[in-house]
């Protein structure tokens, strides 16, 4: 069910609206074969360590004594509820429950609707499917046809629901922190407008952030063209801005740069292109294409990851570099050299290692070359401009472009050098020349280069104007604070990463009275009156009638449209416009582009600082959403908090910390120390990470923000300055006496030679499709007491396939959206008690320097024989007839026993009353759907159950079986890389079946005759043969482990 | 011949130390007794001792109050350990109750009459320790309020408990245990109750003891009647002296978690629990024959017999660790050798060896005469075992949980002040009700001590005399 919102609706809305690292490698020598293992403390293993974590519990009395539990501050929700007006404090008065005289077009209670709109994250819309129970959105899905999403969803569109009804979100006009009404904000806007018109706008400035929205650049330009002398500046902290100088470098302009991944053979990839990224649903679908091997077809692509701070990119890649960012430069310009790529010299005395130099380089190079027009080099946008434009000239050297990438105008409506234009902001605030400041979006006060100092500029403005969904640390230093209206709650259109237009509709009025952007800029041009509605509707009408650079327009079919009401419905309800998209365009590189590009550092003594956005919180504006925060972060596994993440050996070399020594569980906290400014928090050592480096997330240390984000973590913008926005070197880290704990969901040891994650490489695969069953064993199904269930109709199964799997979280987030599932706070965290029902388990392979990494999702597993049904005292875990493992909440008392004896570990308990059964705006964000778990009861994943039973009534009315592919569990469905498939395994055609009829094929644990009916494809790496794999991972599995894990174990005694 | 056939060097063996002190009578022995009740003066430490126990009670009954009221999340379980002092105390007390029936039952049958002036207070001690233990299933449940769905009922849900599930067997076992326990005790009280009601000063315990006396009025069928029962009932306990710990055993052994799934684990539990209980009656035996004199009646006879049952069940719990780290080994099983490698070496290590350290090397004293007849000697070698029992549990449940198949999902655990808060006070509860039983009821049996005097012998003849 899915169309445009009942005609009059939108109408209505509109107007509404200790490492020893010698012993360890040591060690690691000694291990043969491939052994696994999650992370540092864990690969040491000592008693030494052991004590630390037995340690981390002194009377383990932190949850009474803790005063307000995060897990609390839904409790504390309402209240505030209560104060802003919503609640009552009196009963509610009786109501009679009456049906409609006149129901609502297209509303039948129990059957949602979907409605296509989209999200944008700096500038880049993901096309999305809201699912919308009686007027509430409740689930974010992707939008299977928009070219941004294709059914895909990233971690923060998930969360974005909860966002929408946040009851943190600022809520009324506020002037110096005072509640107005908003008309006071007119008027007193209208005042300075009008002491501005007189002087054409001189002491105007406006300051957004990235603007790709055709209406609202459009009005802005409209608004701007009056006053002449007024300013528009745009920044934005996370997102383009070194892919957009790169581009300038390279060609002299900005140019949207659009991969296509499934057209390459060979990748090189530098930093992260998989996740914070632009178009990276739509990459990591194409990526993961080439991913694949199923039977014969083996055309999977190779790629070579050089990165400083591990990401998912890495992590997934055949071959991964990790280098730090000074040298990464010094890499690609040493590989764009050796392409024959103009780039320069290369910089000098680049101290690579000699296999690097002797090795690698040359390898990758030829593979490289050999690949001509079929390989493809990227750089994330987290890099510097020069990556950026050594990348742009090694895609030339190659022959790519048109090829495996093309390029495109910049999908921004004005490309312009964001941090050029906050500088001069800064300046002319500085120098007095600003009399009214209006900030659309954004929180520069926080996220503005310390340098700056913004907000010390911002004091000399006027009149300051702040626009956005929260009461933050720049609606604190301003005038005026406005709330702004979430996405979910306003008209608006945005383009996606290929610029394609989604036109973006509101699925429920506001529920705080914010306004979007488009009315404020309206209010500011003196027409206040105009609804975010009609000035997008205004925008397109004029655009269907050729005004402008659009149309003309057509549907998907190449026909045109016979008017404009047919148009815009059709747009609706697709949620894109057809032919928006921008069009492919040649560009030739600059002559001697690359002359000003190189700087490399040569000394291995100044530790470098690396920013990344926070792949939960991205560049902060997450975080007051518990789901995000609670969201373990890849690899990391860290929940709640950043960290300072260095390298195991730059721990040991520079601060003797060794990893041994070493836990999350009691880590020392450390200063930070950067160009004169100093932040402090807890170190975290992480295997893979690049030396002489340290990496910290962006986005914590929030002042003021709301409830759930406030305080947590430490805000490494004060480290950041306007020439280290991604990098900087020269930074200390001192290590302080103090020690913390870290919420991490991360497990504590290695995986001990267990099979759990089954990985071969494809030539391997290819020479013994049984490879990976080498050491399995699996009972015969007779091995079993009691009869075998029968399944007459559908028996649903699942397959996971860890190769396309790249550990994106986007499942974790959907899961925890469809089904209800709560937060419950850093305290339970931190004594395991999270309760996602999908997690993904990390595990490493191979040396601590630059290990290989596998992503691991785990949810239940639906046993056959499942060892939790038989000790339930109470039938409350029972085998359904499509042989689904039910968890029937009502019944549960909680014994926990169905826990004890799941070996994967995947049940969660209520160890308190976690979910929220008070707070009123929380109540809509549920799944009516789902059952919303009280205190005492065990739960887990379902494989979306209440998804098969609406398949399962479909089915019915039409008298026929639930098709295949007709159940998405949730997981499934937010999946960018498709690695998850649901279906019937009775069904010998569906594509579960025929996926679990892989050879690479199998089950966890399988040995212990569980019989999973979620089973997995073996992980595959296509390592280069020229490239003796540093990971050493090759050789015979250990069979007999006792001595080697004794000794593991009681080393350091 | 016989004499001359014994070598002369060799000395007459010694006689065994009586169970009773010489120079009672019928008279002195019930006086005795039953003045703690009556007559004698309430001692001082007696309030004292009860004023502290009920202190602890009511941290019990607090605890109780925040466990329900806020969730057991208040307690240290996580995921992966979602058991940790609840299911260990309550195996812990289920174990020392064993001692209790098997003086009673066990030792009735097999007509070993030392057993007479310790079978009371150890019965009661049994009954104090299942009460206790019974708390912790009840609470350990996320949902206690619906405690009663592990009953096979007619409802109208439609639903049976899950007859599979070794928690249900539990259940049965648990609650026989209890009755049985109960009704052995109480009808081995009746006619000390008629004892105390015809000796009784004060109306209040002359209406008290008669009702609770059920009308015993000592006749010949009286007698009988009474021998019948309690014969019946050592009959019916007996089976449960083995069958409670094998199904608590169960609980671990059913499931496929290593360290839990283990063959050994019925008959090492009961031994184990026998170990521990008699531990108990020997940390209470000795402080009360201290307070209330009763050197006469609890004699070094009694210590010495329990000291060498400790020893020997000692013996067979240290078979079961050393077993359960062979198969550990033999099985050449990944996550059995993983087990008994992490709890050797893991980081609950010290655990491990504390527990051997108290229940393997500490009994070996016993082994000494010297050792056996020391009262302070036994008073800590019997603590410890208690202490080492506990551990046994904590390293059986914790342990294993604590690292099982899945790294990923490894965590650790530790009590939280709720915890200990509920263990002291099931400590508090189980003394105040042995407090309030050596106030009110006799806790040595009266006739059946009378039984074991020279007045008590009676012969053919003498029996033919007197008709």
């Amino acid at each position: 069910m899915r169309g445009v919102p009942p005609h009059p609706a939108p109408e209505r809305e509109a107007s509404m609206r200790d490492m020893d690292l010698s012993a360890l490698r040591e060690r690691f020598q000694q291990l043969s074969g491939r052994d696994y293992w999650r992370s540092l403390e864990e690969l040491a293993g000592t008693e030494a360590f052991e004590e630390f974590l037995h340690r981390e519990f002194p009377d383990g009395a932190s949850e009474w004594i803790d005063p307000v539990g995060r897990r609390q501050f839904l409790k504390l929700m309402g209240a505030a509820l209560a104060l802003a007006g919503v609640g009552a404090c009196t009963r509610q008065p009786a109501e009679s429950i009456v049906p409609y005289v006149r129901a609502p077009e297209e509303i039948v209670p129990g059957r949602p609707l979907f409605f296509a709109t989209a999200m944008s994250l700096s500038g880049v819309a993901t096309g999305l499917l809201i699912e919308s129970h009686m007027g509430r959105p409740t689930k974010v899905e992707g939008n299977p046809e928009h070219p941004g999403s294709l059914g895909a969803t990233d971690a923060f569109a998930q969360a974005s629901v909860l966002t929408l009804y946040d009851p943190d979100r600022s809520q009324t006009p506020t002037y110096l922190e005072e509640i107005r009404p908003y008309a006071e904000f007119l008027i007193s806007l209208d005042a300075a407008m009008t002491a501005q018109r007189a002087l054409g706008g001189a002491g105007l400035r406006l300051l957004t952030e990235t603007i790709s929205s055709p209406t609202l650049a459009h009005q802005i330009q409209m608004f701007l063209a009056d006053l002449p002398e007024a300013r528009w500046h745009q920044y934005e902290p996370i997102g383009r801005s070194g892919a957009r100088e790169g581009a300038r470098l390279a060609f002299g302009e900005p140019v949207n740069t659009i991969y296509r991944f499934d057209q390459a053979d060979v990748v090189l990839a530098f930093g992260d292109v998989l996740s914070c990224q632009a178009g990276n649903l739509r990459f990591a679908r194409e990526f993961a294409s080439r991913r694949r091997v199923f039977g014969e077809d083996a055309r999977m692509s190779r790629v070579y990851a050089v990165e400083s701070s591990p990401s998912i990119t890495g992590s997934v890649a055949d071959h991964r570099l990790p280098l730090r960012p000074s040298d990464l430069i010094g890499f690609a310009h040493l590989v764009a050299g050796q392409l024959g790529a103009a780039a320069g010299p290369p910089p000098a005395n680049l101290a690579f290692a000699a296999e690097i130099h002797d090795t690698w380089i040359p390898a990758l190079v030829r593979d490289l070359q050999a690949h001509g027009g079929s390989s493809l080099v990227v750089a994330g946008d987290e890099q510097p401009p020069v990556v950026h434009a050594l990348a742009h000239a090694m895609n030339h050297a190659l022959g790519n472009v048109g090829a495996t990438l093309v390029y495109t105008d910049p999908i921004e409506a004005e490309p312009i050098d964001q941090l050029q234009s906050l500088r001069e902001l800064v300046d002319d605030m500085n120098a007095g020349r600003v009399d009214l400041l209006v900030i659309l979006g954004g929180n520069p006060v926080y996220t503005a280069p310390a340098d700056l100092d913004f907000g010390e500029a911002l004091r000399r403005v006027r009149l300051r104007v702040h626009h956005g969904l929260y009461r933050d640390e720049t609606s604190e230093l301003c005038h005026w604070h406005v709330p702004e209206s979430h996405y979910l709650e306003t008209w608006s259109d945005v383009r996606a990463f290929d610029g394609t237009v989604t036109v973006g509709q509101p699925l429920i009025a506001p529920l705080y009275g914010g306004r979007s952007a488009h009315e404020i800029v309206s209010a500011l041009a003196g027409r206040p009156g105009e609804s975010a509605h009609d000035l997008v509707r205004e925008f397109w009408t004029e655009a269907f009638n050729g005004e402008g650079e659009w149309g003309p327009f057509t549907d998907v079919g190449g026909e045109p449209f016979a008017d404009f009401d047919r148009f815009w419905r059709r747009i609706l309800h697709d949620g894109f416009i057809v032919g928006t998209a921008l069009p492919e365009r040649t560009i030739s590189l600059q002559e001697n582009w690359a002359a000003g590009g190189a700087s490399g550092e040569t000394s291995a003594e100044p530790l470098q600082v690396i920013f990344r956005a926070d792949p939960s919180v991205y560049d902060g504006r997450f975080a007051n959403n518990p789901w995000l925060q609670e969201l373990p972060k890849p690899l990391t596994k860290l929940t709640w908090e950043n960290a300072v993440i260095v390298s195991p050996r730059t721990a040991e070399d520079r601060f003797g910390i060794r990893a041994a020594r070493w836990s999350s569980q009691a880590t020392p906290r450390v200063t930070l120390r950067f160009q004169g400014r100093t932040v402090e928090g807890p170190l975290f050592l992480l295997p893979g990470h690049a030396h002489d480096c340290a990496t910290v997330f962006l986005g914590y240390g929030r002042r003021r923000v709301g409830r759930v984000g406030a305080g947590l973590g430490f805000d490494a913008y004060r480290l950041r300055t306007s020439d280290a926005l991604w990098y900087g070197s020269g930074a200390e880290i001192q290590v302080t006496d103090s020690r913390t704990r870290l919420a991490t969901t991360q497990g504590h040891h290695n995986m001990e030679g267990r099979d759990l994650v089954r990985a071969a490489t494809l030539q391997e695969y290819l020479a013994h499709p049984d490879y990976i069953h080498q050491r399995a064993h699996t009972p015969p199904k007779t091995l079993t007491m009691y009869p075998a269930y029968t399944y007459d109709g559908h028996a649903w199964g699942m397959s996971v396939d860890l190769n396309a799997c790249i550990g994106c979280n986007a499942c974790v987030v959907a899961c925890q959206a469809e089904n209800n599932i709560p937060t419950v706070g850093k305290d339970q965290v931190l004594n395991h008690r999270e309760m996602h029902w999908l997690r993904i388990d990390t595990y490493y392979a191979g040396h601590p320097d630059n290990p290989v990494a596998y992503h691991q999702p785990v949810m239940c597993m639906h046993c056959e024989n499942a060892p939790c049904e038989v000790v339930c005292p109470v039938n409350a875990t029972v085998h359904s007839f499509e042989g689904l493992n039910d968890q029937v909440y009502n019944r549960c008392v909680g014994t926990r026993y169905c826990s004890h004896n799941c070996p994967y570990k995947v049940r969660r308990f209520n160890f308190f009353l976690y979910a929220d059964f008070t707070t009123p705006s929380l109540k809509a964000v549920r799944n009516p759907d789902v059952t919303v778990r009280s205190r005492g009861v065990m739960e887990k994943c379902t494989f979306c159950v209440q998804r098969i039973n609406h398949a399962r009534i479909d089915a019915k009315k039409e008298d026929r079986m639930i098709r295949d592919g007709e159940v998405l569990t949730a997981c499934q469905a937010a999946c960018p890389t498709q690695a998850i498939v649901f279906g019937d395994i009775n069904d010998p055609e569906s594509q579960v079946s025929r996926l679990k009829a892989e050879p690479r094929n199998f089950g966890l644990l399988d040995e212990l005759n569980t019989r999973p009916r979620l089973t997995y494809l073996s992980a595959l790496r296509n390592p280069n043969p020229e490239i003796v794999p540093i990971e050493g991972r090759d050789g015979p599995g250990p069979d007999r482990l006792w001595f080697s894990r004794a000794d593991r174990l009681g080393a350091g005694k | 011949v016989a004499d001359a056939l014994k070598p002369a060097s060799l000395p007459a063996p010694p006689a065994p130390a009586p169970v009773i002190e010489p120079g009672h009578t019928f008279g002195s022995v019930t006086d005795k007794i039953s003045a703690i009740v009556l007559t004698r003066r309430t001692p001082l430490s007696w309030f004292i001792g009860f004023g502290i126990s009920f202190f602890f009670t009511l941290v019990l009954l607090y605890a109780i109050g925040v466990v329900v009221g806020r969730g057991v999340g208040v307690w240290g379980i996580n995921i992966p350990v979602g058991w940790g002092f609840d299911i260990i105390n309550f195996v812990w007390w289920i174990g020392i109750g064993h001692a209790g029936t098997l003086i009673s039952a066990i030792l009735l049958l097999l007509r070993q009459q030392w057993r007479t002036s310790i079978n009371r207070f150890a019965e009661a001690m049994t009954l104090f320790a299942v009460a206790c233990a019974g708390l912790f299933p009840l609470l350990h449940m996320g949902r206690p309020w619906l405690a009663y769905w592990m009953l096979p009922y007619p409802n109208t849900m439609g639903i049976w408990p899950q007859f599979r599930s070794p928690l249900i067997w539990d259940v049965f076992a648990v609650t026989t245990y209890g009755t049985v326990s109960f009704l052995f005790w109480y009808v081995g009280l009746i006619p000390d109750l008629a004892t105390l009601r015809d000796r009784a000063k004060s109306r209040l315990s002359r209406i008290s003891y008669g009702i609770l006396a059920m009308g015993w009025r000592g006749s010949a069928l009286h007698w009988h009647r009474y021998e019948t029962a309690y014969l019946l009932l050592a009959g019916l306990a007996t089976p449960l002296v083995v069958s409670v710990h094998t199904v608590v055993s169960f609980d671990f052994a059913i499931s496929i978690l290593p360290g839990w799934h283990a063959t050994i684990f019925p008959p090492y539990f009961v031994a184990g629990a026998i170990y521990s209980g008699f531990a108990m009656v020997m940390t209470l035996a000795i402080p009360l024959r201290a307070i209330y004199g009763l050197e006469d009646f609890i004699t070094m006879r009694h210590l010495e017999n329990m000291a060498k049952v400790i020893l020997v069940t000692g013996l067979i719990v240290a078979y079961g660790y050393l077993m359960e780290g062979f198969f550990g080994w033999y099985t050449g099983h990944l996550f059995e050798e993983f087990m008994v490698a992490n709890r050797f070496f893991g980081p609950y290590a010290p655990m491990f060896w504390t527990l051997v350290l108290c229940n393997v090397l500490t009994p070996q004293v016993l082994w000494l005469k010297r050792v056996r007849t020391n009262i302070p000697a036994l008073f800590i070698v019997a603590i410890i075992v208690n202490i080492g029992m506990w551990l046994e549990r904590y390293v059986i449940i914790v342990v294993s949980l604590h690292r099982d198949f899945l790294p990923s999902s490894w965590g650790m655990y530790a009590g939280t002040i709720w915890d200990w808060a509920t263990f002291v006070g099931t400590i508090g509860l189980f003394l105040t009700l042995l407090f309030l039983f050596i106030r009110v009821l006799p806790m040595i049996s009266i006739f059946e001590m009378r039984t074991l005097l020279p007045e008590a012998q009676v012969t053919e003849s003498e029996d033919l005399r007197v008709i």
